[in-house]
């Protein structure tokens, strides 16, 4: 009896780490991970490191996770985790990517509530989060260059934009909307769905190294 | 009543994270400041920039949100809220996923959600600006950290740290 939906990543499924190996991996990931871009921790221990996957699988793993809702990280250790261990697995690497930060966030958080009034504080954290700007200014474009150049994808881009960022619509109404619309444009069959460029093999660190969530 | 609002609302959080944590900042701000006022505007962008200083994935600090309002119990039924539903459907969605891994409709998902992720992304980043880039350090800072990353790659939290330094001690000197 193979294991569900495990069938069509036989390549991925020949390595079965030891429960206790995955929690190990994944915790260093999640310890190691300052200033987040954990994604690309990720990539280094798991393929580079621990060999438990080719760096195909590994952007398989991270196109499904970045699909799918959640953040890609967390996603990529359900992923990962099922493919090699099942259930258990999934949860084994989700704890180990949560736990370091989990503690080290709760214990920064409860220091920063002591200090609340200290302006050297505050500003150091405003700092932060101007870099933190900077940062995602340049995800965005590494990872939506094609988006920005397209037409068609500029035009659903920005739409999406405004409706969230000039029109401060809910969340809820702009996926439900502008979400299956943006499916059913490129449904198969259609024209636009046909024109796809897809980067043969994008090269990883130009296009995810920064990553976060 | 109080830790069910923030279980409930931290649950459709961690669903609607189209494309990463940062897509959700707009719509966490929105619920957790605008609408509950639970925290103001300043304490939100502090609690994302703690996030941001820690190892790990930077939405941890939702679990501070929970803290903030209902002490360690908030933080856990935050941290819950935020995880946990969204990791059970990612494991059951991933098995689909790769059983249709031959449907068309497979493509048309990633190539038709692909331009709304990033457009989320830009609605974060959009909502951090507004609350951390309001005097000429602070646009020095960003740019030039977008500058230098689009150059060459360097370690994020070098980036984290010396953004934090520089505006800290530009501040001090004006």
């Amino acid at each position: 009896m193979s294991e569900p939906g495990t069938a069509e990543t036989a390549a991925v499924t020949a390595t079965r780490p030891s429960l206790g190996r995955i929690f190990k991996v994944f915790l260093m990931a999640g310890a190691i991970s300052f200033g987040g871009g954990v994604v690309a921790y990720l990539r280094e221990y798991l393929v580079r490191g621990e060999g438990w996957l080719n760096d195909d699988d590994f952007l398989d793993a991270l196109e499904v996770s970045q699909t799918l809702p959640g953040l890609n990280s967390v996603n990529l250790s359900v992923v990962v985790g099922d493919r090699m261990r099942g259930v258990v697995g999934a949860a084994v690497a989700v704890a180990g990517i949560l736990l370091p930060g989990m503690f080290i966030v709760m214990t920064l958080g409860v220091l920063w509530e002591e200090q609340h009034h200290n302006v050297l504080v505050k500003n150091f954290l405003i700092g932060v989060a101007v870099a933190a700007v900077g940062l995602l200014a340049t995800v965005t474009v590494q990872l939506g260059h094609r988006q920005l150049t397209h037409w068609l994808d500029l035009t659903l881009l920005m739409a999406t934009f405004a409706a969230v960022s000039v029109f401060h619509l809910s969340l809820v109404i702009v996926l439900l909307t502008i979400g299956p619309l943006a499916v059913w444009i490129y449904r198969p069959g259609s024209h636009h769905g046909d024109r796809e460029i897809k980067l043969p093999h994008p090269h990883f660190h130009k296009r995810h190294g920064l990553l976060r969530d | 009543m109080k830790l069910l609002n923030l279980f409930w609302v931290f649950t459709l959080l961690g669903l609607l994270a189209v494309g990463g944590g940062t897509a959700v900042l707009p719509e966490m701000q929105r619920m957790t400041v605008h609408h509950f006022h639970w925290i103001t505007d300043n304490q939100f962008r502090s609690i994302y920039s703690i996030g941001q200083v820690a190892p790990g994935p930077n939405m941890l600090m939702v679990m501070l949100i929970g803290y903030k309002l209902a002490g360690s119990l908030g933080a856990i039924v935050v941290g819950v809220g935020f995880f946990l539903p969204d990791c059970i459907l990612t494991l059951f969605a991933n098995r689909l996923w790769v059983h249709f891994a031959a449907s068309p409709w497979r493509k048309a998902i990633q190539r038709g959600m692909a331009p709304v992720a990033i457009g989320l992304m830009l609605a974060g980043m959009m909502a951090i600006a507004r609350l951390a880039v309001f005097n000429l350090a602070g646009v020095a800072i960003a740019i030039t950290v977008f500058a230098t990353l689009l150059w060459r790659h360097v370690n994020p939290a070098l980036v984290i740290m010396a953004g934090g330094i520089v505006y800290l001690v530009s501040t001090s000197l004006a």
